[in-house]
């Protein structure tokens, strides 16, 4: 019974190794292969989960700087008063179970010659292959006078967590008749119902507890997600298109095109007219996330082409991007889209790493807008490669809530919103 | 038999036996599966409140209920859109993978009085199908003990409706069910199915 398999041989190394050679941590046995993963939101979080999953021998090393994330889905119904923000809040421990290595540290760097991504603390880690994962990243420069250095006042709450706080904490302190001004980004970006679910949310807010006051959409773009079931929406329950409207859209068309922000008088100029407001929202212009531009793995767009296959970078091997930052079209930039492309490129990287070819892949978007508590609508798509080796929609598949669904069945949107974020955020994180 | 085919039915037959071997274009059954866990849980365990488990679902129940979404036979939000992105061997894939797995219960609220009341319902109108007090799903049966009682609650809306088609044995049992015992009866066997835990 004396049989020495890999397993025993690992465990007896690595005891005899514990006992001798304290400060020698990093020692990496020759054969082991390893992931490292720059980003723990909801693609680099997924992708370390499921690596784990098919392929335990594989070291996969998680580096975010925030002990905990928010998620973006569901940070509208915290300013609705549906939940709070604690209930959008995960940690690492659940990947840790996993065997996941998180490293709390920022990423300075990555090397795509020598294979090693450096961090703000010193050191570096060689990689067999790297997923860069960062999220969007703001054109603060698309309106004049906005910048950074003014979010404490005028919130973009786009990343969820204090930020999100702070706007609630706006609304929440703000006088009855009061106006809400929430300027809506240029496409691409990061949730593309989401402006439009917020306002449905804030109005809700104040339907209940400012009834006087309104919401006013600021918005570059002639039309927008959902567009017919949230004005719908909007007419049912906020007055919609009449005189006396919760909320107004201005379209691009129509002058909603804000050029530039006075934080001190606190008003919004756009081609035809300035706007005053008591609480002003503006959701940015964005971009792929920082570490993408650091790395060279932008296009002349902002954005991170890729294989769409296995996600590896069109411009430099053995790094792969998902999520908000990577060109997906045309999956869009959801939460649900960032986890099943995870999902695809772990599979990619496993395969690869085992000497196999990559996996025909298979990827769905899902995402649900809640109008107010009981009225939720959805989109959601089914996604296959197409013969050119660019990700396809299936035909006949997916599309939105029906505009003539009953009130019953709308109800059941919210509770299935709710499962979902229940389980998708379990799937990421748990 | 002409002799291409005999090499056709040859290659199909180490194809099928072979597991983990997909034809060209038809993705793997985990990367199919996987696509459902962000709505289903990850393994097709759900931490509800309303989107069922499909663990341990029965294979031919799961290719049933796929198939009539995509048709649109039966009352679904998000579903009938989703099946109808997925071929008939792709569904078989997929049934063969999530009835594999085990089904997990997790806790969920429910009233004990009434939980009390739907075991004896339970053992009268629906254990000759729903073996194990619903935990079994041999055939075409759904598991129901541990399901999540808001789906549980959705399903039986649309039989009792008449929005979804019950089978002769099924509707004889319901009807004769809400005959004694009302709508009451109903509620008394998904507080059973969420009892058990």
């Amino acid at each position: 019974m004396s049989k020495l398999n890999r397993r025993n041989f690992l465990s007896l190394t690595s005891g005899a190794l514990a006992a001798t050679s304290l400060g020698f941590p990093m020692l990496s046995l020759a054969g082991t292969k390893r992931v490292v993963i720059v980003g723990g939101g909801i693609g680099g979080a997924t992708a370390a989960k499921y690596i784990r999953m098919a392929d335990s021998s594989i070291n996969v090393t998680l580096i975010e700087p925030n002990k905990n994330y928010y998620t973006c889905f569901m940070s509208n119904e915290v300013l609705g008063g549906g939940r709070d923000l604690d209930s959008i809040k995960f940690g690492y421990a659940g990947l840790k179970k996993h065997g996941v290595d998180v490293v709390h540290d920022l990423v300075t760097g990555i090397d795509p010659v020598a294979r090693k991504v450096s961090i703000k603390s010193g050191s570096s880690m060689s990689y067999d292959a790297c997923i860069v994962s960062p999220g969007v990243d703001f054109r603060w420069e698309a309106i004049e006078g906005h910048s950074e250095a003014v979010i404490d006042k005028v919130p973009h709450a786009w990343k969820a967590g204090p930020q999100t706080a702070i706007l609630k904490k706006q609304i929440m302190a703000m006088r009855d008749g009061g106006t809400v001004a929430i300027v809506a980004p240029p496409n691409p970006f990061r949730c593309p119902p989401g402006p439009y679910e917020r306002a449905s949310q804030i109005a809700w807010y104040l339907k209940n507890h400012k009834p006087k006051s309104k919401i006013i959409i600021l918005d570059n773009k002639p039309k927008f997600s959902k567009m017919g079931l949230f004005t719908a929406g909007w007419e049912k329950y906020y007055g919609f298109n009449s005189s006396n409207s919760m909320i107004e859209w201005v379209s691009g068309d129509a002058g909603g095109k804000v050029a530039s922000l006075d934080v001190a008088k606190m008003s919004l100029s756009t081609d035809a007219a300035d706007f005053k407001a008591d609480v002003i929202n503006i959701i940015p212009a964005q971009k792929a996330g920082k570490i993408a531009f650091t790395a060279g793995l932008v296009n002349e767009g902002g954005w991170c082409p890729v294989n769409q296959r296995t996600f590896e970078s069109s411009n430099h091997k053995d790094i792969y991007v998902i999520g908000d930052s990577s060109v997906a079209a045309p999956l869009p930039k959801s939460g649900y889209s960032a986890n099943s492309e995870a999902k695809v490129c772990a599979a990619a990287i496993v395969a690869k790493l085992n000497g196999k070819d990559s996996p025909e892949p298979s990827l769905v978007n899902t995402c649900y807008s809640i109008i107010m508590p009981d009225d939720a609508i959805s989109v959601a798509m089914v996604y296959r490669m197409g013969k050119d080796g660019k990700i396809m929609k299936i035909e006949g598949s997916g599309g939105l809530t029906p505009a003539d669904s009953s009130a019953a069945m709308r109800k059941r949107e919210v509770g299935y919103a709710h499962s979902w974020f229940n389980n998708i955020t379990d799937d990421i994180f748990g | 038999m002409k002799q291409k085919n005999i090499i056709k039915n040859c290659l199909l037959l180490v194809f099928s036996m072979a597991s983990g071997v997909s034809l060209a274009g038809t993705p793997s059954a985990s990367m199919l599966a996987d696509t459902c866990a962000g709505c289903h849980g990850t393994n097709g365990i759900s931490n509800g409140p309303a989107t069922p488990t499909i663990a341990g679902i029965s294979n031919d129940y799961f290719i049933e209920v796929m198939e009539q979404f995509k048709a649109a036979e039966i009352p679904s939000t998000i579903m009938s859109r989703i099946a109808k992105g997925y071929t008939e061997d792709e569904i078989k894939l997929m049934a063969r993978h999530f009835s594999g797995m085990k089904f997990k219960r997790k806790p969920q609220q429910f009233d004990s009085k009434k939980a009390a009341l739907g075991k004896k319902l339970h053992k009268k109108y629906c254990e000759k199908c729903h073996e194990d007090g619903g935990r079994k799903s041999d055939d075409d049966a759904g598991i129901l003990a541990g399901q999540w009682a808001a789906y549980l609650q959705n399903t039986l809306q649309d039989y009792t409706s008449g929005d979804r088609e019950m089978q002769k044995k099924m509707k004889k049992k319901v009807d004769s069910l809400q005959k004694d015992h009302g709508n009451d009866g109903l509620d008394a066997l998904i507080n059973f199915y969420a009892s058990q835990q």
